[in-house]
């Protein structure tokens, strides 16, 4: 059972929920852009939240199912046709064998995911199917996908109960909350005003790596350096020049510039999300709040992983 | 463990565990016990173990609170022997030192001022500890370098630097495992892969090595060269 890819848009990889337990080799999790998309897109079809998808940027391309399939489409609304027809966002669309279906540009943000009924036949490398741009490692072939390919998926398990999600499934980007981060004492209190009171934009820079974030500039008092040290997922890294980089999904697993802050967890996806030249904010939360936010997104998935 | 370490909340989902200021071998002792302890004997609320310095990154699963996960990590931290009489592998390492393979040679040479024979002796006499992977794959941050090398870094970084490079950035020394963007002063190249994509699990170079460089010449470099 495969779909070969037609055309592919501008940077298609194949993506899990992460490769977990490597960051001490240098490799860091990489995984979904927006895994709440990626989640919802599985438990859509059926599979478990963690199978990987096709994670599609700013453009989609076109795919022809050599066999029946059920797929979904999640994250951002993206312009799709199917012989003529538009294709639904957020729900099960029943594919026949042969069918080509063609996902065009972003109406939204940068992410979009393709999920199928039983998931991308990939081999998991360290634990993970996702694709590490970088390395070369893991996801088909260790790159982007190519015109030609023929991306093979699995026969739907006798368990798989699709789901059915009612909640709007929109990802609202204009706003990301964060904690305070670990050197968030080396800025003074008119910097942390800067940050709360202003827009900030994303720059053409807003890989999977991070995202580079252009505005009013924030600068350190202290005038000492961070000894290298880890990096979270979504921390706001202040570099010498005063524009915050974002790490991101496959970021540096160690760094020494001042992190700030800390985008929460539970609005990483918005992240995913994040295009050229979108304003948005940072508001503050507490580290509790953020917590329950995140503890909150869970049971949300585990509500809907329980239900009929 | 001998030092009492800080637990610092970094994230909603991340805990630094910092064991004091500064750049020791001592403090290496326990982020390497700490690391190590957590690969070989793993618990499951703790997905992700970046060491540092003198410090652990450890990041925590969607449903485990950080209090709770603090009090866990404190107990293991308490319970763990120090790991300082393990016998520490060696790697050697060939460089290819100057012209192509090191076009920054003569930056290097000036801010320092020795002559390049000078410098690959005093490159090559030294004793290296590998304090951890990090940044990139297979990355080694490795401390140990004869002072009077130290040299600022490229004030532009290169767009790409050759895998397996060998480079100077202040008191230094490193290897790049991958074509990367890259800041340091590059003085030879290794033939030698740092990271084989196949075998992503296990580098040439791991946390806690010792590191040995020797020069080779072009001729020796091409016979053994893995990148190409």
């Amino acid at each position: 059972m495969s779909l070969r890819v037609i055309s592919t848009g501008l940077q298609t990889t194949i993506q899990d929920l992460g490769r977990h337990g490597s960051a001490h080799l240098g490799i860091s999790g990489s995984g979904a852009a927006d895994p709440f998309s990626l989640r919802s897109g599985n438990l859509l079809v059926g599979n478990p939240e963690g199978e990987a998808g096709l994670e599609m940027t700013l453009t989609g391309g076109e795919y022809q199912f050599e066999q029946d399939a059920i797929i979904s489409l999640t994250g951002s609304y993206f312009l799709t046709g199917l012989g003529g027809k538009d294709l639904p966002f957020h729900e099960r669309i029943h594919i026949k064998k042969g069918q080509i279906i063609n996902i065009g540009h972003s109406q939204d943000g940068a992410r979009c995911y393709l999920t199928v009924q039983g998931g991308f036949d990939i081999e998991p490398v360290l634990g993970s199917r996702s694709t590490h741009l970088m390395t070369g490692m893991g996801g088909f072939r260790g790159r982007a996908l190519k015109k030609g390919d023929m991306i093979h998926f699995c026969a739907p398990s006798q368990d798989s109960a699709p789901k059915i999600i009612d909640n709007d499934l929109k990802i609202d980007r204009s706003i990301l909350r964060i904690t305070r981060g670990i050197q968030h004492d080396w800025f003074d209190q008119h910097v942390w005003d800067i940050l709360q009171n202003n827009s900030f934009k994303v720059s053409h820079i807003f890989d999977r790596m991070g995202i580079r974030v252009e505005g009013e500039t924030i600068k350190t008092s202290k005038n000492d350096q961070v000894l290298t040290e880890g990096i979270p997922v979504g921390a706001v890294q202040i570099p010498p020049n005063g524009q915050p980089i974002i790490s991101f999904v496959d970021h540096q697993t160690t760094g020494g510039y001042p992190k700030i802050a800390n985008v929460i967890t539970a609005d990483l996806c918005k992240l995913g999300q994040l295009r050229h030249q979108d304003e948005f904010r940072f508001d503050l939360v507490s580290m509790e709040e953020a917590e329950t936010l995140r503890l909150d997104q869970e049971s949300y998935f585990n509500g809907i992983r329980s239900s009929g | 463990m001998i030092l009492d370490p800080d637990y610092i909340i970094t994230s909603d989902n991340t805990i630094l565990v910092r064991f004091g200021d500064g750049i020791s071998e001592g403090q290496h002792h326990h982020v390497f016990s700490l690391t190590q302890h957590l690969i070989e004997d793993p618990i499951e609320e703790i997905i992700n173990i970046s060491p540092g310095y003198n410090s652990v990154l450890l990041r925590l699963n969607n449903e485990t609170h950080t209090r709770n996960a603090i009090e866990m990590i404190s107990n293991i931290v308490r319970t763990i022997p120090l790991k300082i009489d393990t016998e520490k592998r060696t790697v050697d390492i060939p460089v290819c030192y100057g012209k192509d393979h090191g076009p920054d040679m003569g930056r290097v040479m000036n801010h320092t001022g020795c002559t390049m024979s000078e410098l690959v002796d005093r490159h090559t006499n030294g004793e290296y500890l590998v304090y951890f992977i990090g940044f990139s794959a297979g990355f080694p941050y490795i401390g140990g370098m004869d002072q009077t090398l130290e040299t600022p870094r490229l004030s532009s970084p290169r767009k790409l630097v050759p895998p397996g490079s060998v480079g100077i950035a202040g008191k230094q020394t490193g290897i790049y495992p991958l074509p990367t963007p890259g800041g340091w002063n590059l003085i030879g190249r290794t033939p030698l892969s740092l990271f084989n994509v196949n075998d992503p699990g296990d580098g040439l170079i791991r946390m806690g090595d010792q590191v040995r460089f020797y020069p080779i010449d072009q001729e020796e470099f091409e016979r053994s060269d893995q990148h190409s």
